[in-house]
């Protein structure tokens, strides 16, 4: 079942470059996909899931996948319903559907495929596969400085996934095998301190830069201000996960010690993800650079998570916490990407001092981008809240107030005033656009409406067919924002998954 | 136990379906306020129940948060007080938002409001109080910005959010430190080991002080409060002087009754806590006296209020700090409201100097807000007398200079509460919107005549008994060197007010240290974020794009970018053929290395 679910984007987009409507074809198979990715949350434990089919005899590679815990069940919830959202609220220029859609499967399936393989091999190779066309779409239909920012962010991960490579092609001659399942079982005892060391900074500089640490970042931002909406959400959103996924899985299990050894510097690099970073974004003036960098400085609370994880591995609270705000902070910045490439479309403008009053022209947007700027600083009730109290908490696990603090606890201290930071920048972004006066940009712009409304103003291009679009706009929306709220208010529903 | 979870649910299902479903139907304002008086029924009931029920929001192996209801006086009494304000309120801004065209986001969002406030209140853990004291800086963050387009009100908005949210980083802090030291969440479970170094008690507390500083604006963050009289009034009542405000004080008397009162006499924190308290409300009673708009003179006086109520605590005479927050939240809501019905009749004319004579227009209105006035004053008899005389008590009974600071402050209040009365209500109109005010209709003459009941009689024991805290000898007087402080303190206050003030058309005081709040708000904006944050983050993002980005990516990228030329000769060179390049290419290259 697992295999149908990561090769049915595939041969979608085979499909699509075949000339079958490309559209109605993305969005028939993520919505699939979405209905058997909730499914397979239902009932994971059935070995109904996995699959396998032998590659090659020696050394045994297998074409695998399967659901080996919880985690994995997360991240393909998380891909399936981002996906839905982006090809839903992407909107192709005209002649490059093929192109538009093909792609965001292409990147949808890679993911897929990364976070259900089994394999070694196949869980590296597909998220080649996904970056391939962020690269090109980028390149091709970005926005601004295109070119710069697709040779930066194909450079810069290129080099990151070689690095990455090289940590696991060492991890794969140590215990043996390809298949991450017996690595697991093969376990720390039999890789030596020096190896474990060696891997573990391969580890997290790859993984790390696939996920913007510091100060392996500067990609990201000008990728996603440039990258056509569906790419920014898939990519934010969903494929950035997988450096932390890939972490969580391979890194925390097979080299402990290891990593223990860097986890200095790694607190000190995850701080520069919150408080460095946060301070770029604070100086952002347009809508997209801010929430590239945002999205960067996030992953500082989840490199938190995993510096707790690290510094004690008994910890309950580390894996879950940073599984829960990777899935939530997925949904919410692909939220906020889908909404900032609407109000670009809206108002011909992402820079924050030509617009403001957009609320009263649009208030179901002003409300839905409310929604995903409070996900984001961190309001209770939506899921990056149960996510970021869970890391906090898990910070402290080890801290009984008779001793003094520890590293990881001084780390977290610090970073909690990122969450002071996020609000500064949000909240200054939102009274930009959404409050105060109206200006030109915002006065005429349309809002998200159900059907029987149609949307006018200059800037909207497909006055003809708006109807059909702005219904399509709303669900898409609605959707993450769902995700968001049922997680907030009751975590619960995913810490169950991980039990 | 299934009325405390009706009591605190029924709002946010009411907020919900206003929401989602009713949205612009004018049956807002309507369910939303029936919402209200439902909750105060049900806080009625409970009255004097105990008891406590939980269930699981986050479990993680044998860890567990949880949303729980803790009945007992505090919160029980505390549920009265909100409900019964909010109640009031409601009923009030039917009349008061009739003709504002977004009234329905406005009840969606008091019904969003009671939930969050209800949740401070009950909550059992302090996971829960945390996650309530945001959601309640969160629905004022949505009423301050009620009319949004203002740019003022905007403004007025973030700035009340980003203070508090600074606080609420000393919060968290505080709330993960006191988790280390107890090992519990829970409230009733707290204990504090014997082997806990007083130092990290202190540090803890401290911490979660900063929680109360940001939420019940305490020097030095108390500029947001002022600033959120943008909001409509009824808010301003409900949210900025009778509930939210005094969440604050709230937690922080449910923190040391929690953890024991006797490890707080000794502990550093508990005086920074008093003098911090003592300090607002000298600074804010200050300020108050040479404030124009009536709102921001009441704004003010709420801060000064808070201040005495802080003090309180941290002289570990929290249960006069809560007698006060009782009595309070009456007298205020009721001044509020009285400066809402003024503000309503006089065509949303706010400063005092364009108004006068109302008293002849509003006699109604003007004795309740009259009878709100004495309250505040602390007149003999009144409520707030009985309660701001513990107070002096409390502080005197410590030895502390602070009593002094206190009986000063209470020739202040005096003082300024007369300069307003007198401006605004006596002699003649000074406008002409003055001059074509009336009397205000029932829906808003109702709650400000049961507020005045209340005002005057909630000292006494019929009502005080309600009190979420009660010290001992609440309501009695006796004559002593602290009364005849106090009694002194009012008359000064009184006659400096009353000779000062009549039959003046301007101020003849002007202190421009004073009007302009100690230019603390000035320092904040012009220093503080332009200077502080926003010069450093423009540092920060220069030296992001120069060595980050400039030298290390750049200097990888011109490689690369040569050796693109070089691939351009051999081959097209465009980014796709890079790129696919690329990813084939490392798949081979795993290939090869691990197979062959």
């Amino acid at each position: 079942m697992l295999a149908l679910l990561v090769f049915l984007p595939l041969a979608a987009f085979l499909a699509i470059l075949l000339g079958v409507p490309a559209r109605l074809t993305a969005v028939g198979v993520s919505a699939f996909n979405l209905v058997l990715g909730v499914s397979a949350a239902g009932t994971w434990h059935c070995s109904c899931w996995s699959f396998s089919l032998p590659v090659l005899e020696k050394p045994a590679l297998h074409l695998a996948f399967g659901f080996p815990d919880g985690m994995s069940v997360i991240m393909v919830l998380l891909t399936v319903i981002v996906t839905l959202a982006a090809v839903l609220s992407g909107t192709a220029p005209a002649g490059r559907e093929k192109l538009y859609f093909g792609s965001s499967l292409l990147i949808s399936g890679g993911a897929l495929g990364a976070f259900a393989a089994t394999d070694l091999f196949f869980f590296y190779a597909f998220h080649e596969l996904a970056l391939i066309p962020t690269f090109l779409m980028i390149g091709m239909l970005g926005r601004g400085d295109r070119r710069a920012a697709a040779w930066k962010i194909t450079i810069y991960l290129g080099l990151g996934s070689i690095v990455l490579l090289a940590g696991l092609v060492w991890l794969a001659n140590l215990t043996g095998t390809y298949d991450m399942g017996k690595m697991v079982l093969v376990r720390t005892h039999t890789i030596d301190p020096a190896a474990q060391k060696g891997i573990a900074a391969l580890l997290l500089v790859g993984f790390g830069t696939l996920v913007s640490l510091f100060p392996f970042h500067s990609w990201a931002a000008p990728a996603y201000a440039s990258a056509p909406a569906p790419v920014a959400m898939l990519h934010a959103g969903v494929l950035k996960k997988f450096g932390l996924y890939g972490l969580l899985r391979l890194a925390i299990p097979l080299v402990p010690h290891g990593l223990q050894a860097w986890l200095t510097p790694l607190l000190i690099l995850l701080l520069g993800n919150v408080l460095w970073v946060g301070f770029v974004t604070i100086s952002q003036k347009r809508l997209d650079g801010m929430l590239g960098n945002s999205s960067v400085m996030h992953m500082g609370y989840i490199f938190l998570a995993i510096a707790a994880l690290i510094a004690f591995p008994a910890n309950p609270l580390a894996q879950p916490a940073a599984i829960v705000l990777m899935f939530a902070h997925g949904v919410s910045i692909a939220l906020l990407f889908g909404l900032a490439d609407r109000i670009e479309r809206s108002t011909g403008t992402l820079d924050l001092s030509d617009m403001g009053g957009l609320a009263k022209s649009a208030p179901k947007l002003a409300f839905l981008f409310g929604i995903a700027a409070m996900a984001a600083i961190g309001l209770p009730g939506l899921a990056n809240f149960a996510g970021e109290i869970l890391v906090f908490l898990a910070a402290f696990w080890s801290y009984n107030g008779q001793a003094g603090l520890g590293p990881v606890q001084i780390a977290c201290i610090f970073s909690l005033w990122g969450v002071v930071i996020s609000a500064v920048y949000m909240l200054r972004a939102y009274r930009n656009i959404f409050q105060g006066r109206s200006v030109k940009t915002t006065e005429s712009a349309a809002d998200l409406t159900l059907s029987e409304q149609i949307p006018q103003g200059p800037s909207v291009k497909t006055t003809e067919s708006a109807a059909d679009l702005t219904l399509a706009e709303q669900i898409p929306a609605l959707l993450l924002v769902l995700a968001l709220v049922a997680v907030g208010l009751y975590p619960n529903l995913l810490l169950n998954l991980l039990k | 136990m299934n009325l405390p979870w009706i009591l605190l649910f029924l709002p946010l299902v009411v907020a919900a379906v206003c929401q989602l479903v009713l949205r612009k139907s004018a049956l807002v304002p309507w369910v939303s306020t029936a919402s209200a008086l439902t909750t105060l029924v049900i806080s009625c009931m409970l009255l004097g129940r105990t008891g406590s029920a939980a269930f699981d929001w986050a479990t993680l192996g044998d860890f567990h948060l949880r949303i729980g209801i803790q009945l007992d006086r505090l919160s029980t009494g505390m549920m009265v007080v909100v409900t019964g304000v909010g109640a009031l309120v409601h009923v009030f801004s039917l009349a008061y938002m009739q003709d504002d065209d977004a009234k329905a986001r406005y009840f969606t969002g008091l019904a969003f409001f009671m939930f969050s406030m209800t949740g401070i209140v009950l909550a059992s853990d302090f996971i829960m109080t945390f996650i309530f004291w945001e959601l309640v800086g969160f629905s004022s963050y949505l009423l301050i910005g009620h009319w949004y387009q203002k740019e003022s009100a905007a403004d007025a908005a973030k700035k009340a959010f980003l203070c508090n949210r600074v606080g609420d980083f000393g919060f968290m802090i505080g709330i993960l430190m006191l988790w280390g030291i107890t090992g519990t969440l829970t409230f009733s479970d707290m204990e504090v080991p014997t082997e806990v170094s007083i130092g990290t008690l202190s540090a803890a507390v401290l911490c979660i002080f900063c929680g109360a500083v940001g939420k019940s604006a305490q020097v030095p963050l108390h500029v947001w409060l002022p600033d959120a009289m943008e909001g409509p009034t009824p808010v301003s009542a409900l949210i900025h002087a009778a509930t939210m405000v005094a969440a604050g004080v709230y937690m922080l008397f449910r923190v040391q009754m929690s953890l024991g009162f006797h490890h707080f006499h000794d502990l550093q924190a508990s005086s920074v806590i008093a003098w911090t308290g003592g300090i607002t409300a000298l600074v804010a009673a200050l300020m108050a006296t040479q404030q124009d708009d009536i709102k921001r003179v009441l704004a003010y006086s709420t801060l000064s209020q808070l201040g005495y109520m802080i003090m309180a605590v941290g002289l570990v005479a929290g249960e006069a700090g809560m007698f006060h927050l009782f009595t309070h939240a009456w007298f205020k809501a009721l001044l509020f409201l009285g400066a809402g019905a003024v503000i309503h009749a006089c065509h949303h004319e706010q400063d005092i100097w364009n108004m006068g004579g109302l008293l002849k227009k509003m006699p109604l209105t003007t004795t309740t807000f009259a009878a709100g006035c004495l309250a505040l004053v602390a007149f003999p008899g009144t409520s707030g007398f009985f309660s701001k005389e513990l107070i002096l008590d409390a502080a005197h009974a410590a030895g502390s200079p602070l009593f002094w600071v206190a009986a000063f402050v209470a020739v202040l209040t005096p003082f300024y509460m007369t300069r307003l009365f007198v401006v605004a209500f006596l002699g003649k109109h000074r406008s002409v919107s003055a001059g074509h005010a009336r009397e205000v209709g029932p829906l808003m003459w109702l709650p400000l005549a049961l507020l005045a009941i209340l005002s005057i009689f909630s000292g006494y024991a019929f009502i005080s008994h309600a009190s979420p805290a009660l010290p001992e000898h609440a309501g009695e007087f006796h004559f002593n060197m602290v009364a005849a402080v106090s009694l002194g303190a009012l008359g000064l206050g009184v006659l400096a007010g009353w000779l000062l003030y009549t039959g003046k058309d301007k101020d003849p005081v002007c202190i421009p240290l004073l009007r302009n709040r100690f230019y603390i708000d000035a320092f904040y904006d012009q220093r503080l974020v332009r200077y502080c944050q926003d010069a450093s983050a423009a540092i920060v993002h220069f030296f992001d794009e120069l060595l980050i980005n400039g030298l290390l990516v750049g200097g990888l990228s011109r490689t690369a970018a040569s050796s693109g030329n070089l691939l351009r000769k051999l081959q097209s060179g465009s980014l796709q053929a890079y790129a696919f390049a690329f990813g084939f290419g490392v798949i081979l290259v795993i290939y090869f290395t691990v197979f062959l």
